[in-house]
């Protein structure tokens, strides 16, 4: 019988990978889409919760809702700027970026 | 639903969607990882369809699976230099990573393992879709028309910053 703790178990594993994503690519568009994934996980728990704890109140769904509205704003806007870098520096390679290191 | 057909579907779609992130962050070929991303999404959007959440799977097929990828895509594509099979390389940090990722998968499940949830409702909402209109248009009508703004704004910025700017003095 697949329980609340099942989705919860798959939310965690793939907010894992992708955490572990985010801290090792060297490329930054591979670091966005890991953070995609990070945000897929906590609306799969968001949605669990919503499901098994108060399913007449949806609120999670709501919630859900919302991390999409700003996953595609920051997605947007983070491959805006991986691009105006990418025309200054020619390159997308995370350790590049250090101008403010003196 | 019968229970057997739901755990396997269940598994199936755990399985498609841990498996094709793995891949994502795995794949030396960005251009791998940026499709395998399009079949994590998908079978996310099956997990959410299991928990009778019919309208968020559809959002999330037609904004992640197709805008959110296509972006991503184009990100890949605009921005590539060198070979496309090395494209996706890790850093240095490779191993503390892992250790830190390993560290915080076990505080999670050991919490899991001790919390009581109280008491898990057997079925979810009937019409999952008029309860969000409702609940989007009375309790949450605020956050509803602020993300509005922040979409149009994050839209209108995103051009800003990508488009090219003119040295025209």
């Amino acid at each position: 019988m697949i329980g609340l703790g099942h989705f919860l178990v798959l939310g965690a594993l793939l907010f894992c990978i992708g955490l572990y994503g985010a801290l090792t690519k060297r490329n930054a568009v591979a670091v966005l889409m890991s953070i995609e994934l990070m945000l897929n996980a906590v609306n799969i728990n968001l949605v669990a919760f919503s499901r098994y704890l108060t399913p007449d109140y949806i609120a999670g769904q709501v919630f859900a809702v919302f991390t999409i509205i700003v996953a595609a704003a920051e997605v947007a806007v983070g491959l805006a700027i991986v691009i105006a870098i990418y025309r200054d520096r020619l390159s997308v390679e995370l350790d590049d970026f250090d101008w403010l290191k003196w | 639903m019968s229970d057997a057909v739901f755990t396997v579907a269940f598994y199936v779609f755990s399985a498609v969607t841990v498996l094709a992130a793995l891949g994502v962050v795995l794949k030396k070929n960005l251009v791998h990882s940026a499709l395998l991303l399009i079949l994590a999404f998908v079978g996310v959007a099956g997990i959410y369809v299991l928990l009778q959440a019919d309208f968020i799977a559809a959002v999330q097929i037609l904004v992640y699976a197709g805008a959110v990828a296509i972006l991503v895509a184009f990100g890949v594509m605009l921005t590539k230099r060198g070979d496309i099979r090395e494209s996706n390389l890790a850093n240095r940090q490779k191993w503390p990573a892992l250790f830190v990722v390993a560290g915080v998968f076990a505080v999670i499940y050991a919490l899991l393992g001790q919390t009581n949830w109280g008491p898990l409702a057997a079925a979810g909402p009937e019409d999952s879709v008029g309860i969000l209109a409702t609940l989007m248009l009375t309790d949450f009508v605020v956050p509803f028309e602020t993300a509005a703004i922040l979409l149009t704004v994050a839209m209108l910025g995103a051009i800003v910053i990508a488009k090219e700017v003119k040295n025209s003095k």
